[in-house]
């Protein structure tokens, strides 16, 4: 199952790059598995998602809390807290 | 009721966009404008702020808190324009305005919206500063606090 994954603000810096088009292994089901997942690559992969409590996730552009379920999600954005206005 | 909301790089001319919503018949017109705050600091002072977008969700999001306003307080009109790109100090980078038959509508219309685009709209904020070093702005509890206050808070303008 491929996912289109967006990064944005600290976390795409960390990351060094936008997004990427991944395929998680089946048993990760949730956003915060998939960062779980995704730190485990290491690098800035594991400095972007040391701390999960910091960051927020929309899944096919909605908010979403991390807990949500990935199953059918076409796209992921992980990103920090919003600060616009 | 007409919503106008846009996410854009240019400016906006806030005294036109306030006679638009002056024409709709209403007699109360309120607004709120956010711009680039300066000020002195220990990196040199601000050079510029750098608002990142969503592009897929962020005119959509803006679009879904226009709807919140319109369903709590009879509205008349409402504008809520949002820019992103690079902004330099003194620089407009959000207006919200609301058009209401009363002045309370109107007023706690546009309160209401700046307080949910803080909270509810795909932005982020970097400070760029004089000295080379930027800053991504934090969330702060002030901001969420207030946002749950209007998620509590059953306030509107109908009877």
């Amino acid at each position: 199952m491929a996912i289109e994954l967006l990064y944005f603000a600290w976390v795409r810096e960390a990351i060094g790059r936008d997004g990427e088009t991944v395929s998680p292994p089946a048993e990760v089901r949730t956003v915060a598995a998939l960062v779980d997942w995704l730190a485990g690559r290491g690098g800035g992969y594991a400095q972007a998602f040391a701390e999960p409590a910091r960051l927020r996730c929309a899944v096919d552009q909605a908010f979403a809390p991390l807990d949500a379920p990935i199953a059918g999600a076409r796209e992921i954005a992980l990103f920090p807290p919003v600060t616009g206005g | 009721m007409s919503a106008r909301v846009l996410v854009e790089t240019a400016d906006f001319d806030v005294g036109a966009e306030l006679a638009r919503l002056e024409a709709l018949g209403g007699g109360g017109i309120a607004s709120f404008t956010g711009v680039v705050r300066g000020g002195a600091d220990e990196h040199g002072g601000l050079e510029s702020l750098h608002l990142e977008a969503y592009p897929g969700m962020t005119r959509r999001a803006l679009e879904d808190i226009a709807a919140d306003a319109q369903a709590r307080w009879p509205l008349l009109g409402l504008t809520l324009i949002h820019r992103h790109g690079t902004l330099g100090v003194g620089d407009r980078i959000v207006l919200v305005a609301t058009a209401a038959r009363h002045r309370g509508a109107a007023l706690s219309a546009c309160a209401f919206l700046i307080d949910w685009a803080k909270t509810r709209a795909p932005f982020w904020k970097q400070e760029r500063f004089a000295d080379g070093t930027a800053r991504w702005v934090e969330a702060t509890a002030a901001d969420a606090d207030t946002a749950a206050a209007w998620e509590a808070s059953a306030e509107h303008g109908r009877p």
